[in-house]
Formats: C-alpha cells, sequence, structure tokens
C-alpha cells in the first residue's frame, strides 16, 4: 500500500515540478484510523459499558435498646409471610401462622402464575392507582416527582399488604433477589427479610408429611 | 471506431470521514465506559427488573462468591492504605510503608490478616493465583469482615455498601454477612444485581 502511494505522490510530484509552489498537502489518515480502530476494539473490550443494576434495601436495625413498644407492630390481616425454600419452591401463608392445618401453608413458584399472582391479588388497589399514574405520567400530566412522591404514598397507604420474605438456608441468593423483585413487581412498598424461624421449619416440614406432625404433636 | 479513453482514477480512498467516525466513537467509548476491574472470582450476578444505577464514587464493594468466600474492594486508594492501617493496630500488627504501597495497588482484597504480610510481600501474579482460595473469614468464630467494615466505616463515613453475590450462593453465607453489617448498624445497603428483561422471562 505504502508503495502505491509513494509512487503516486512522486507522480505528482513531477507534474507540478514546472509549477514549484503547488504542493499538495493531502494526509493519509490510513495509519490514523487503524491506529483509532486499535484503540476501539482495546476499549470496547477492556471496559463495561453499562454501570450494574442495584437494589437498595434498608434492613431493620437490630438495636437491643429499642424497646417492644417503639417497634411497628403489623396487623395479622396485612401480613403475608414468604418462606423461601431450596429447589426453587417458595411456601406463603397470611396472617398468622396455623400450626395445626398444614394447609393454612401453600407452596408456589417464582413463575409469573405464581407467587406474583397471589401478591397481586392482596394488593389490587394499589397496583389499580399505580397503573393509572403510570398512564397520567405517560401523557404528560403529571411530572416525574409528583409520579415518584404519589407512588410511594400508595405503597405506603393503609391496607397494603406487608410481606415479610424469610429465607431458609438452603434457599439461594437468587431466590431472595426474585423475592425482591416480585416486591417491586407487586407495588408493595412494605416488606422486610427477617430470620427464619423454627415456628417456619416446622411448618414446612408439617406440609411436607401432610400434617403428620401435628397429629403426632396432639397425641 | 474511436478509442474509448478510460479515464484513470485513482483508487486512493480519502480516509479523513472514516477517521472522523473513528475518532467520535473512540471518545464515546472513552467518556461512557469504565475499566472492567479484576475479581478473583467470577460472580454471575441474578436479573432483577430494579432500574436503579449504583452511585460511582465512594463504593465499598462487597463480593461473595458460591462458595461463600469474601472479597472487598474500595475505591479510592487513599482509604484502603488507612483502613489497612487501622486493621493492623486491632490485630497488633504494623505494616512497613513499602507493604501499605503494595496494598493500596491491589483491586480486590480477601486475605485473613494474618496472612497479609505474606500475601503482600508475593509477586502479582502468584498474588492473583492465591487470592481465589483464600477469602475474608466471615464467621462467627472469626469475623474479621466486621472488622473490615468498621475500620471502614471509620476511615470514610460517607462511602455505600454494594453487595455483589453470585446467584447460586446459599443464602447462609448472604445472611451471615447481613448479620455482620447490621451489627454494624449499616442498615442501608446496595445489592448488585444485573437486569433482567422482564418480558422475556414471562414466557
Amino acid at each position: 500500500m505504502a508503495e502505491i502511494q509513494s509512487n503516486e505522490g512522486g507522480g505528482k510530484k513531477k507534474k507540478g515540478g514546472s509549477k514549484q509552489k503547488k504542493l499538495s498537502v493531502h494526509i493519509d489518515f490510513t495509519p490514523m484510523v487503524d491506529m483509532n480502530m486499535l484503540l476501539i476494539t482495546f476499549f470496547m473490550l477492556c471496559t463495561s459499558l453499562s454501570k450494574p443494576q442495584t437494589m437498595e434495601i434498608n434492613m431493620p436495625s437490630n438495636d437491643k435498646k429499642i424497646t417492644e413498644q417503639d417497634r411497628d407492630k403489623v396487623k395479622a390481616s396485612e401480613a403475608i409471610t414468604l418462606v423461601l425454600t431450596g429447589g426453587d419452591s417458595i411456601f406463603y401463608y397470611s396472617g398468622l401462622p396455623n400450626y395445626k392445618d398444614f394447609n393454612s401453608l401453600k407452596i408456589s413458584s417464582y413463575k409469573s402464575d405464581g407467587i406474583r399472582a397471589f401478591l397481586l391479588k392482596r394488593n389490587t388497589q394499589a397496583v389499580y392507582k399505580i397503573n393509572d399514574l403510570k398512564e397520567k405520567k405517560m401523557q404528560l400530566k403529571i411530572t416525574q416527582e409528583q409520579f415518584t412522591k404519589q407512588v410511594s404514598e400508595i405503597k405506603n397507604g393503609k391496607g397494603t399488604p406487608v410481606v415479610i420474605i424469610k429465607a431458609s438456608d438452603r434457599a439461594t441468593y437468587r431466590n431472595l433477589i426474585d423475592a425482591l423483585d416480585e416486591m417491586q413487581i407487586c407495588n408493595i412498598g412494605k416488606y422486610v427479610i427477617d430470620k427464619i424461624t423454627p415456628g417456619e421449619t416446622f411448618l414446612i416440614k408439617n406440609f411436607r408429611t401432610k400434617g403428620e406432625l401435628s397429629r403426632n404433636a396432639v397425641k | 471506431m474511436s478509442k474509448v479513453k478510460v479515464a484513470r482514477k485513482s483508487t486512493r480512498i480519502d480516509m479523513t470521514a472514516m477517521s472522523d467516525v473513528t475518532v467520535l466513537l473512540l471518545t464515546f467509548f472513552m467518556l461512557t465506559s469504565t475499566f472492567v476491574k479484576k475479581e478473583p472470582v467470577q460472580v454471575t450476578t441474578p436479573g432483577s427488573v430494579s432500574e436503579i444505577k449504583i452511585p460511582e464514587t465512594n463504593i465499598l464493594s462487597i463480593l461473595i462468591d458460591p462458595k461463600g468466600k469474601v472479597f472487598m474492594s474500595m475505591d479510592k486508594q487513599g482509604d484502603m492504605v488507612e483502613t489497612l492501617t487501622k486493621m493492623g493496630k486491632d490485630y497488633g500488627l504494623t505494616f512497613t510503608s513499602e507493604e501499605l504501597k503494595k496494598f493500596k495497588v491491589l483491586s480486590t482484597f480477601g486475605v485473613p490478616i494474618k496472612n497479609m504480610k505474606a500475601y503482600l510481600a508475593m509477586k502479582a501474579e502468584e498474588q492473583d493465583k492465591v487470592l481465589a482460595s483464600l477469602g475474608i473469614p466471615s464467621d462467627s468464630i472469626d469475623n474479621q469482615f466486621k472488622d473490615w467494615v468498621k475500620n471502614a466505616r471509620a476511615t470514610n463515613p460517607d462511602f455505600r455498601i454494594a453487595i455483589k453475590a453470585d446467584q447460586n450462593t446459599p443464602y447462609k453465607v448472604i445472611k451471615n454477612v447481613m448479620a455482620s453489617l447490621q451489627d454494624l448498624r449499616e442498615n442501608r445497603y446496595n445489592l448488585i444485581t444485573s437486569l433482567k428483561n422482564e418480558t422475556a422471562n414471562k414466557k
């Protein structure tokens, strides 16, 4: 390549030989392009373009000084407890645990017809309201700030369920993230990650053995 | 018949426009992207619909691999040095300026504190080999992880904690880390996820 170019350049020079002042200022950019391409390739391979997504969570403080009175009490009618276990299965019960009836515990999955359907049903009001707001925002009737403010108001409003997420040791990190994701999809504003209690372990065992444990306990 | 004279066209292509484009692309990549940090273990973050981006600076990231090994990294080198000095004080070790200098340039650290001196004496290639098998002890008997976070917080009160864990990490490990953070009253932190396409997932 370089040779051909130098030949051509030479030819031009000869022509211009009679009129010495007409010098071509043609600069060959090919090496420049080569170098830039090399640099682009380097940057594409060695850097990450998208910043990772993140989830912000607030954990409850386990400060011993907080007395029982200061703690927020959750109404039994509003509480839903999710127990994440191994094998990507998820157990849930509403309100207080019922140790006598193994059917009070329901098994579900992370699919859209699983736990999501249940949570959406429990949170219908808020979901409708938020969908309304989203539409309004799309039509530019309200600003982004108003939108976020109203959404958080709805999410923390009265009657919305409070979800307690408990994960057993056999659950994976992905299960936890999936469960947290469901909270976002179902527009649930109040949720907490808690430690699993022996009561829940008992419930799951009871469910798996179809109520054998509770029958034995009665005897 | 008259000879058709074929005009001799020069085969030279003007590369100026091409060069313009490449420079533009280069500038774009340089400005928007961030360098990939070298991590001792391969971690696949779980997908999530969350769209919050992680802040750029003042991050203390905690890396948890599927086996439950914990690594940490900080984005400010000055803070790293100070944190290590404080850790040394807690565990009765003093680090020479040479060792501190070496520690400063590490992208990720995760060595039990008593191995730290030996680790810093190693060459960079050896460090990479060893690091994946070490990790910061974070169990209830020897919770050095807690001390690292405590000292890092004392050094820089503004940083945010970001947990980056593999999707197959057992919850037991995560629980441990979260409990340690809770003990330190670090109740706000970020969980790093990758973007999941909700429509694709619905199938």
